[in-house]
């Protein structure tokens, strides 16, 4: 359980980082919060020959909160976004998402950005980001280039992050006004790996009428499954079809069985926690409205 | 077998300025326990699941066998040594361990003692409800945790009591 040697590389700036990772090439691998990453090397099943720390960057340690939404930058701690007032204000979801992420330990050193690169398809993040259409900003020598949440998820473990890239932060868009959100999960132990999550967001109009639900599935794919339910809403906009809901679901959700759970028991925690969260979510976006108005 | 490029890092841990030079992939666990010779810390999955190995980085609980020792350069660490008062004298939260009988075989104690000396901190009168969330990322396999969590209230009280 101790990881294989290394080089240790300490740059002072993010120029000095991407010309390092340029030129290490495959050899070279960012090292953030690494929560992720050293038990990978621990168990030997990572083993990169040098390492680009990034830690003491501190212009890379922001949480901004903008008009368009909130920027994350590669070193802020999930526990700093989680705890951020003005980026819960802003996205909910942030927090009710980061509260499920590992332990409150665990956090304090795990990076938000480091997650969505690792690209773990039962973490809760790139779910986050891909429910919101949020961006990566990718910055190497030959500049920076920003890619959405939909082709930067490309796999198990796998981002659109290429080598000599570091992801140096994440924008995550506001919701539309009126929308209600959560982020439920089930796992064995608590703070463990999630054996299925989904994150949901609810609009609704003056009326309580639902307008608009999209979920994104953790643990059930090969990564975040986003899924539009907007189709499933009932006629009148009081509810959904459960049915409806059980069918879109279906149709882009594709469990595996391993130790933790089955295939079949993750399609049914789909479905149980699918209907969960869009009813938590519905009810939020009308409170959120009405308090609104009372204020 | 080739020499290991030794790196030299500079820390504070427990108050103490503290230099050492070790390989890139030395785990701060083991930097503690092997080049410190701070045993108190425990080694138990070197996974990052147990919470055995659990100190304190600038105030921050943190799994030590999660993060290198050399990409610390410049932090503070407490360590379950530091969590005792001026002089040695058991502090608020070995007090309300040894007070509580929240430890059997003591494997696990460090993890917690630090864990909840930083929780502390943060809440002054936590509930049973958040002591539970509090030692969440820590594993016992004796007390069943019920002892665990009278001893978070209990050391608050305590805490609350050499505060004032």
């Amino acid at each position: 359980m101790k990881p294989s040697p290394f080089i240790y590389h300490r740059p002072g700036s993010i120029e000095e980082a991407v010309q390092l990772l340029e030129s290490l090439g495959d050899a070279g691998k960012v090292l953030a919060g690494g929560q992720s990453l050293i038990p990978l090397m621990s168990m030997r099943l990572a083993a990169p020959a040098n390492l680009v720390d990034i830690n003491h960057l501190a212009e890379l340690d922001t949480v901004e909160v903008t008009d368009a939404g909130v920027r994350v930058g590669a070193t802020a701690r999930h526990s700093r976004v989680e705890r951020d007032q003005a980026a819960y204000d802003a996205i909910p979801l942030l927090r009710q998402a980061l509260e499920n992420v590992a332990h409150p330990t665990i956090r304090n050193r795990g990076t938000t950005v480091g997650s969505l690169v690792h690209a773990d398809p039962s973490a809760e993040m790139p779910a986050v980001l891909a429910m919101l259409d949020g961006t990566v900003e990718l910055r190497s020598t030959a500049g920076t280039r920003e890619v959405a949440a939909d082709e930067f998820f490309l796999g198990p473990m796998e981002s659109a992050t290429r080598g000599g890239e570091i992801a140096v932060a994440a924008t995550f868009r506001r919701p539309p006004a009126g929308t209600g959100s959560t982020f439920v999960e089930l796992a064995r132990r608590h703070g463990d790996y999630a054996m299925c999550g989904v994150g949901a967001m609810v609009t609704t109009d003056s009326d309580d009428a639902i307008t608009a639900a999209r979920v994104a599935l953790i643990s059930v794919g090969a990564g975040p499954v986003l899924v539009d339910l907007t189709e499933a809403i009932t006629g009148s906009g009081g509810g959904f079809t459960d049915a409806a809901v059980r069918d879109l679901v279906d149709a882009q959700i594709d469990p595996e069985d391993d130790i933790h759970a089955s295939a079949d028991y993750r399609r049914n925690l789909a479905h149980v926690l699918t209907v969960r969260a869009l009813d938590q979510a519905r009810e939020r976006s009308v409170r959120t409205r009405r308090d609104e108005r009372v204020a | 077998m080739t020499t290991e490029t030794l790196v030299k890092v500079s820390l504070t841990v427990n108050g103490a300025p503290r230099e050492m030079e070790v390989p890139a992939r030395r785990l701060l666990s083991d930097a503690l326990r092997h080049d410190l010779r701070l045993t108190g810390t425990h080694v138990g999955c070197e996974h990052g699941v147990c919470g055995a190995c659990t100190v304190l980085v600038d105030g921050q609980p943190t799994r030590s066998c999660l993060v290198f020792a050399v990409s610390l350069e410049g932090s503070e660490i407490t360590t379950v040594e530091g969590c005792c008062k001026p002089g040695g004298a058991m502090g608020p939260v070995q007090q309300a361990f040894q007070d509580c009988h929240a430890l059997q075989c003591g494997f696990c104690t460090p993890g917690f003692i630090t864990t909840i000396t930083a929780y502390l901190e943060e809440n002054e009168n936590p509930s049973k409800e958040e002591a539970r969330e509090a030692i969440s990322g820590n594993l016992c396999r004796c007390t069943g945790y019920q002892n665990i969590v009278a001893a978070v209230q209990r050391a608050a009280e305590i805490k609350r009591g050499d505060d004032a």
